[in-house]
């Protein structure tokens, strides 16, 4: 066969022609934000400042926690049988912070002073500032922990063999500054309790954050092995029995952590007495996000669980996902300056839009790169029994 | 996954305890700089001519405001601060009562608490200040302001600030007073030290009980402010915040970050024992698999020994068998030829 006119048609599949274009037009938004200012790409307002990309921070964040949720059960819990999954959440996880640190540097006024925290002048009452060394050092972490899929691929063996021994080591860390940055986007609201709606706004919104992410992050494994095993089957070793018994037995442990989630928010509910709020248009928004995307999803995992039904499961898994990101925009978009009218309030420009839509599809790209190439969804075969 | 949480609450409850007794401990309380600066907007002698609007904008170097200064008809929307309006005079409520709002430079500020480059000083003599130097445009103050009265250059991309009220400062420090103060034409702002001001409200309520709330919308609220509010309708009527707190809004997050430390400090142990637990765990399943195989395995040798000792025994009984067997046979065989050779003998004789 030819050889070029093979790679051209594989360079023009349908995948990379839609992607392509969508990286080129949002990368051109890009630069105009940074060419002509925040006002030309945002909508936002001296009022509400933090717009739709501040959601998608949050969103990624909480998502990206597939990291520290398998690590964790797999190498201090010893869950070994969710090996084959960790990799994958790892990279999903890491990707996830790339984003955030992507639309963090676009939504900053002076991106190009992001160290300053660190190497000009510290803010120590800030939550911002716990949030900005957290996820500096997560992010290192987390790029650490995939070290070793490089070196495999790479064949530097003497290199893995340091950064394998780490593993441990690296996931209590990981796991430390995941409970603490994760809670701390929350506690970025506990200032302003007038301007969040009360249904919304919590002294115990680090804990919603923290358990919520949890959630979305064990929902994220879900899907995205469902999504390696479609895409990537031939690669993908594990056996799609196996993957159906890891994913009913994450289901088990998903519902668990939601029904938890679930009753921290009733008693939060009950602790301020805030139940009247429930009868208003704001109310019943609240009800949707908590009945419709915890609760019921909480349900279907059990009975995914206990009927054995992997796919029942997989569509909860997305359900999760929409459950985390309606959250994380009811928080710090849609319930925000809840008592403004229409005219006052901030609806994202379309270019806000368009550059989120960029960056989903940029980490897309980077997790199918990655994965067609490094041992990510298989064990390398020098190293089959190391682990 | 399940026990983390239950370490993370425990650690909640531990990091209040703290909370709670650091409060305790302390005897001393600090209730702001003395003799600090404020300015007295009294709304029930503001007649709504925006002279303060055009003063402000003059000495910040701003250019004058769009709309006329008899321009009414520029009441008809709620107008906010923003980069080119350090201060804007609304009117609320179909009576014609005007408020004039800016920075009210906080006791606490919030702005200054959730500042991740501690970019806010809170000066000794009353003012709020920002140092666009170290600004990293995160806008975490605009956020935070329960006031909406910061505004940020969205404009700009390059050198973008944060901008607000200075109260002056520049001012204060040469020996003048605000310049919204001295545009006033009717006395409805008034500057000097923040005590006195707060007893020429008193004596006003005493003089004119019927024509105020006898309240000073930001001598308490929130901590308080350096810009306090007269008003003869509730606050909330002139576009302040509803039922603000007397605790200044930074310690709501204050106990939450003193958790931080206890967290960091608990955490890797627990977790590492965790992990210890589980290693002895699989351990100890290792080993016992180990004694069950060798158990077995003991067993097994045994038996086989036991068998192998019956095959061997039947073995030899039966090659004894069988030699005794062929031995027999041989003799028979020895026999018939015998008896056969004697028969042939006498067959041939």
């Amino acid at each position: 066969m030819n050889q070029p006119a093979e790679s051209r048609t594989q360079l023009l599949s349908p995948f990379n022609i839609i992607t392509g274009l969508i990286l080129a037009f949002g990368g051109v938004i890009v630069i105009l934000r940074f060419a002509y200012g925040l006002s030309y790409a945002t909508n936002l307002t001296h009022t509400t400042t933090w717009g739709l990309w501040t959601g998608f921070k949050l969103v990624f964040v909480a998502l990206a926690a597939s990291g520290y949720a398998l690590t964790t059960a797999v190498y201090i819990f010893g869950m070994h049988e969710y090996h084959p999954l960790v990799r994958p959440a790892v990279l999903s996880g890491f990707l996830g912070y790339t984003l955030f640190i992507c639309i963090l540097i676009f939504d900053l006024g002076r991106a190009w002073r992001i160290y300053y925290p660190f190497l000009v002048q510290a803010g120590f009452t800030s939550a911002l500032f716990e949030i900005a060394l957290c996820v500096a050092l997560y992010y290192s972490t987390q790029f650490l922990e995939l070290t070793p899929i490089g070196f495999e691929w790479l064949g530097w063996k003497r290199w893995r063999k340091v950064f394998i021994a780490g593993t441990v080591g690296m996931t209590i860390f990981g796991l430390l500054l995941s409970i603490l940055h994760q809670s701390t986007l929350g506690a970025l609201f506990l200032t302003v309790p007038r301007k969040l709606h009360p249904l919304w706004y919590s002294p115990y919104i680090p804990l919603h954050f923290f358990i919520s992410s949890a959630m979305g992050g064990v929902s994220m494994v879900i899907m995205v092995g469902l999504v390696c095993k479609r895409v990537f089957g031939h690669k993908m070793e594990i056996k799609r029995e196996t993957l159906d018994r890891l994913t009913i037995g994450l289901a088990k442990g998903c519902s668990i952590i939601m029904a938890v989630y679930f009753g921290v928010k009733v008693v939060d509910i009950s602790l301020a007495n805030k139940w009247h709020y429930l009868f208003s248009g704001w109310g019943l928004w609240y009800l949707v996000e908590i009945l419709g995307f915890v609760l019921l999803p909480c349900l279907l995992y059990a009975y995914g669980f206990k009927e054995k039904r992997p796919r029942l499961i997989r569509f909860t898994a997305v359900l999760v996902i929409l459950g985390v990101i309606l959250n994380r925009l009811n928080v710090s978009v849609v319930a925000f300056n809840w008592q403004f009218s229409l005219e006052q309030r901030y609806f994202p420009h379309w270019m806000e839009y368009v550059v989120v839509v960029f960056l989903i599809t940029a980490g897309i790209v980077a997790f199918r790169w990655v994965s067609k190439r490094m041992p990510v969804l298989y064990d390398h075969p020098d190293y089959k029994a190391g682990h | 996954m399940s026990t983390s949480r239950r370490g993370f609450l425990k650690g909640v409850a531990a990091g209040a305890l703290a909370a709670s007794s650091a409060k305790a401990g302390s005897t001393e309380h600090f209730s702001g700089y003395a003799g600090r600066y404020g300015l007295l907007h009294d709304t029930t002698l503001c007649i709504g001519c925006r002279s303060c609007e055009f003063a402000c904008n003059e000495v910040n170097g701003l250019p004058a405001p769009e709309t006329p200064i008899n321009d009414k008809k520029i009441f008809s929307e709620k107008r906010g601060t923003s980069e080119k309006l350090y201060t804007v005079v609304n009117s609320y409520g179909s009576a014609g009562i005007f408020r004039k709002h800016q920075c009210m430079h906080c006791n606490e500020p919030c702005c200054a608490s959730v500042c991740f480059v501690n970019a806010f000083t809170k000066t000794p003599e009353g003012p709020v200040l920002y140092d666009p130097d170290v600004c990293v445009g995160c806008r975490y103050c605009v956020f935070a302001c329960p006031y909406y009265a910061l505004a940020y250059e969205y404009d700009d991309p390059v050198t973008p600030r944060v901008v607000r009220c200075t109260m002056c400062y520049p001012r204060i420090k040469e020996g003048k007073i605000p310049a919204c103060a001295e545009a006033c034409p009717t006395g409805a702002i008034q500057f000097g030290r923040r005590d006195e001001l707060i007893q020429v409200a008193h004596k006003r309520f005493d003089k004119y009980p019927d024509r105020y709330v006898k309240h000073i919308f930001g001598e308490h609220e929130w901590g308080g402010t350096s810009w306090l509010t007269l008003a003869g309708v509730p606050f909330e009527q002139l576009g302040l915040p509803k039922d603000p707190t007397l605790e200044p809004l930074p310690n709501l997050t204050t106990g939450f970050l003193s958790l931080a430390p206890i967290v960091a400090a608990i955490f890797p142990g627990l977790l590492a024992g965790m992990y210890a637990f589980t290693k002895r765990k699989e351990q100890l399943a290792e080993d016992e698999k180990g004694k069950l195989l060798a158990d077995a395995e003991a067993r097994a040798e045994e038996r086989l020994t036991e068998v192998v000792q019956k095959g061997e025994e039947r073995a030899e009984r039966e090659a004894e068998y069988e030699a005794r067997a062929a031995e027999k046979t041989l003799k028979d065989k020895q026999q018939s030829a015998k008896e056969g050779s004697d028969t042939g003998k006498e067959e041939s004789r």
